[in-house]
Order: structure tokens, then sequence, then C-alpha cells
């Protein structure tokens, strides 16, 4: 269970940091959801894995730590909250650029014919 | 248990909320109302700071919870002395904003508000998780502030701004579960007791999360790899906004200096000092930058956003060595930097109203109107800022450069402090006498009309310069024991033995 654990957070961060640098706000968007997918499983794993044990100290051997839980769902709570508000930010983007570049303007190129420019911005 | 200590979160939370039902409400309601809402946080943090002279620490713990169990708020003399700074900063700003920047958008004091109690919560907080909470309600108050004016001049620096701050979130909640996941506390009292005790196998996990935690901190405080989204965020956003954001960085310099002087202090073991042999070339690095900036800034608006690096530098340099007489003189500064800054921006807004079309751009242009009080503030809030005397930034600059031992970190200290605030010096020279001197004929088109209330704002907030330099013996005095308590890292310890309400005696 660790493994599969730690490799799905592993992809989930190494996907979502890759797409943040991507140039375009969808990616980016994309990125920080990914990003914090993974965040939020690592932070539940920083109360160790166990599965089927009581919330409670002194009652058996082990028990399954319910602080990062209740952290866990702070965290996915503000993070939705945050991931809506950038959403609503990078349309506005588009609409006030209209281009969904990330620094609203593609940086100038020199030697661009016309079929490319349309493909890299997409109009 | 001292119930004063939730009232700077619930006064602008409450106010807040009113303001959230009252967007169709009457203009001058809704403004009384949220002044008077600001006014009230004034007194309250007043309040706060008597109560926090007597060096005891106050705990308010949430629903009764004996600490570590539960969330607590602290008040010790640091937190009070950052409420006060805070709120008397905003107070102005807020007065400001009644001169017309409040409008086009019903939301304004709503986030003006809230984004007041995310700074009071951070500053109040004895809980790293808390912390982290703090950040994101600043935060997401900050976002709507920064977009608020409209204009697509907002849209990509607030883009950045969010993106880089949501990233930053992530990197904090990361380092706060590999502290967590070795100490088993978030409580920074009983971190400090937890982190000496880590066993040798786990060292590299709260050092690594200790790290993270330096980076993220370092990025809301715009220390320099991190730095620059700043000069356009603030250079673009709303004048009241850009000087209430003044204090921002400031809540990355304070939660610097609270985790490590607390959790990676001196008794801190094995990781004790961590990440201060970093922080110290960084702060120069992040100085010599600012200016750098600072002398290539073409409008006043973001000289003055590179002045708030500037100022960043100088307050990290001495908190990083880490003596008491450093972490006091930094404080001293901080007070004077946050306020100078905040008035400049105003004043910066106000000579743009006067300028027409030339704006804020450091270009030459026909006479403005009022130029006699708006260059005299400029004059104020420059001088002040640069570090020459008489006001306070010479004050707080040399009581930095005192407060280093001889060796090689004073030698670059010096250095990069006198040469930087030369530079610094050279640049606002530079912009007044352009802005304010070599003027073309013809008239101004399009000029704003001066109002009283922003004029008043700008100047008592500039002339505060002056208040620090008249108070400088009683605020020295207080900074010097707040930095005696910070060092004195047992007594912090104490609050996790603060009786409960119901059973005290």
């Amino acid at each position: 269970m660790e493994l599969v654990f730690a490799l799905v957070i592993g992809t989930l961060t190494a996907t979502g940091v890759y797409l943040l640098l991507r140039a375009r706000t969808f990616p980016v968007v994309m990125g920080l959801t990914l990003l914090s997918y993974g965040v939020n499983l690592f932070l539940f794993s920083s109360g160790r894995l166990a599965t089927g044990e009581q919330p409670i100290l002194g009652t058996a051997d082990s028990y399954s730590d319910p602080l990062p839980q209740a952290l866990v769902l702070t965290a996915i709570v503000i993070g939705f909250a945050m991931t809506a508000f950038v959403v609503v930010l990078s349309l506005r983007n588009l609409a006030d650029n209209d281009d969904d570049h990330v620094d609203g303007t593609q940086p100038k190129q020199p030697d661009i014919d016309v079929q490319d420019e349309e493909e890299i911005t997409g109009k | 248990m001292n119930h004063w200590l939730t009232a700077p979160i619930l006064i602008p939370l409450l106010g807040g909320i009113l303001q959230t039902f009252m967007g169709y409400a009457p203009i001058p309601l809704r403004r009384t109302l949220a002044v008077a809402t600001t006014v009230l946080l004034v007194a309250a943090s007043f309040i706060l700071l008597s109560l926090a002279t007597d060096d005891a620490y106050r705990v308010y713990a949430f629903g009764n919870w004996q600490p570590p169990f539960g969330i607590v708020l602290v008040l010790d003399r640091l937190a009070a002395l950052m409420l006060v700074m805070t709120s008397v900063l905003a107070l102005f700003c807020h007065i400001y904003s009644l001169g017309g920047a409040d409008q086009g958008n019903r939301q304004f004091h709503t986030l003006f508000l809230f984004q007041l109690m995310g700074l009071n919560i951070a500053f109040l907080t004895g809980d790293l998780f808390n912390l982290f909470v703090a950040f994101e309600v600043l935060l997401i108050a900050s976002y709507g502030l920064l977009m608020h004016g409209g204009g697509t001049v907002r849209t990509v620096p607030g883009l950045h701004y969010v993106v880089l701050n949501l990233a930053g979130s992530a990197i904090f909640l990361i380092s706060v579960g590999m502290i967590y996941s070795v100490t088993g506390t978030l409580n920074m009292a009983d971190l400090a007791v937890k982190v000496p005790q880590v066993a040798d196998e786990n060292l590299n996990i709260v050092q690594a999360g200790g790290m993270m935690l330096l980076v993220v901190f370092a990025l809301k405080a715009a220390i320099l790899p991190l730095c620059f989204w700043l000069p356009k965020a603030y250079g673009n956003a709303t004048a009241p906004v850009a000087a209430l954001f003044a204090v921002m960085t400031k809540v990355g310099i304070y939660a610097i200096i609270r985790v490590y002087l607390l959790v990676f202090g001196d008794n801190a073991g094995p990781l004790a000092n961590l990440g201060m042999d970093w922080l110290f070339p960084l702060a120069l690095i992040t100085l010599a930058m600012g200016v750098i900036g600072a002398l290539g800034a073409n409008n006043l608006r973001s000289l003055i956003a590179w002045q708030v690096i500037i100022s960043v530098g100088t307050l990290l340099a001495p908190i990083a060595l880490g003596s008491q007489a450093g972490i006091s003189a930094a404080l001293f500064y901080m007070l004077s930097t946050t306020w100078t800054v905040g008035g400049l921006f105003l004043v910066a807004n106000l000579i743009a109203g006067q300028r027409g079309g030339a704006a804020d751009y450091i270009i030459t242009a026909p006479k403005m109107h009022h130029r006699r009080l708006l260059g005299v503030l400029f004059m104020l809030g420059a001088v002040a800022a640069a570090g020459l005397p008489p006001l306070s930034g010479f004050l707080g600059k040399v009581l930095i450069l005192k407060s280093v031992d001889s060796g090689v970190p004073m030698a670059w200290l010096w250095g990069v402090l006198l040469v930087g605030s030369f530079l610094t010096i050279l640049a606002y020279s530079r912009a007044g006498s352009i802005v304010f001197w070599r003027t073309i004929d013809g008239h101004v088109d399009a000029r704003e009309s001066l109002s009283g209330t922003t004029a008043v704002a700008a100047a008592l907030l500039t002339a505060l310069s002056v208040v620090i330099v008249a108070l400088a013996n009683p605020i020295n005095a207080y900074t010097e024991a707040t930095a005696a308590q910070l060092l004195d890292t047992s007594a912090y310890l104490e609050i996790l033995k603060a009786p409960m309400a119901g059973e005290e005696n």
C-alpha cells in the first residue's frame, strides 16, 4: 500500500509541476489542481497509513491519527475555493487579452509565418 | 484566557459580513460603517499593545482546549506591535479609499476588512496550520483587492500573483505535513519542545520541512529569487490597496521571526538557526536588486514597489544575524518603512492624478497643480524611505548598522546598506527633480481634482515618519524589550501550561 500511495503522490505532483510550467492558463489551472491533489494525499499520509484502526489513543496497539484528516479537509476546501477563483481569473485574462497565454500576449518571435501564428494563438 | 485577543479578528469579521449584505445600501452609510470598523480595530490594537507591555504571554484557547490539543491565539509584544502597525496603516488607506477608490466594486470594503482579518489571524495565531489558514484568508482577499479597479493592466500581474501564491500554499502544506509526520504536533510552543528531541533518523525530514517553510515565507516576503512578481503587482494595484500591501511582505518577515526564532532558534539542538546562513546573503542580494530596480524604474509607483523590496532586504539582514540589537533595530525599521512606503504609494497616486496623461511616469510634463503640497509630501516620504536624517528611516538604518558586531558580516552589511542607500537617494532625487522641476510649458489635460480626504490621509500617513522620530525613545525601548522577549523562548513554552477557563487556581 505504501508503495502505491507514494507512486500516486509522485505522479500527481510531477504531472502537476510539469503542467504548472506550461505557458497557457488552462494547463496551469490543471497543474494547480493536480498539485493540490498530490499535496492533500501527502498531508493525509503524514498521520501514517492504517486501515481499520480506531482514532482513539490507548484502546489498541496502533491507531489512525485523525488530525491529518482534519487538515486535509481544510486544505481541500481552501484549494477548491482557490481553484474556482483562478478559473475565473483565467477566463478574465482570455477575455481581456484575446489570448490565454499566461503573460497575456505571446512573446515576440522574429520569423513566424501566418499559419504558425494561427496555430499558436488559436485565432 | 483573555477574550480581548479575539477582538482584532472579530471586529473586521463582523464588519466585513455586515458590508457583504449592504452591497446596495447608500454609499455614505457603507463608508461610515466600514471606517468605523477600522477605527474600532485601531482602538482594539492599542488596547492589546498596552496589555502586551508587561512582557507576559496571553493565551486564548479556542473551545477551551488545552494547548497543544486545540488552536491557540497568543499575544506577545511582537504580535501587538504588528497589530498596531497594520491597523494604523489600514486606517489611513481606508480613509484614502473614500476619495473614490472604493467605487467600481460593491465589495471593496468587505475585501478590505477580510484582508485585515487574515493579517490579524496571522499575527496572533500560535499554531502552524492556523498560520496557513490565515495566509489563505489574507491571500484570497488580496486577490480580490489586487484586481479592484478593473482594467486589463491588472489581469496579468494578478494571474501571476495568484498562481505563485497557490504554488506557495502547496509547498506550505507539504512542509507542514513533513514536520507533523515527525513531531506529531503543529502548535508552535509544542514544536519548540519537540524539535530538539527529534531522533537522528528523522532529522532530515524536519530539516527539509523547515527549509521548505522558509521558501514559502520568502515568497510572501519577496526575497530575491522569489520577488519578481512584486513590482508589477504592486505597481498596478489601486493606490490604497498598494499602500495596504506594504504590510503584506512584512507578514512573511513576521513568520520568519516567529517560527525561526522560536522553533528553530538557538535551543533547537542539531537544527539550531536553520536556514539563517542562507538568509543573510540572500537578504543583501535582495537589497542590491531592489536598488537596481529602483534606479531603473520608469514610473513612481514601480519605484516605490522596488522600495518595498529594498526594505525587505534591509530588514532580513539583521534578523538573519539574530542578535538582540539586530532584531530590535529591524522591528524599529519595519514600523518606519511600512508606514513610509504606504504613504508614498498614496502620494504617488495623488501626483498621477494631477499630471493628466503623464500620470506618474518619470518624464517631463507641464507643471502640475498643487505641486507645492505634493512636492513636500513626496520629499518627506523619499527622505524617510531613503534613510536621510532627520526622519525615521535614518534612525532605523543607524540602529541596524550599529547592531552588527565587527567582522565579515559587518563589512558586507555596512557596504551594501550604505551604497544601496546612496543609490536609493539618487533614484528618488532623479524622480523628484524630473517630476516636479523639469517642466515644460503647456497645460495639463484631464486633471483630477484633489479631494481633501485623500490629501489629508496621504499627508498624515507620510507624517507618521515625524511621529516615529518624536517617539523614538519609547518605540526603541519597546522594540528592545520585544527582541529580548523573542530570544527568551523558554517563556513562550509556558503557554502549554496556561490554565484553561474553569480551572483557574
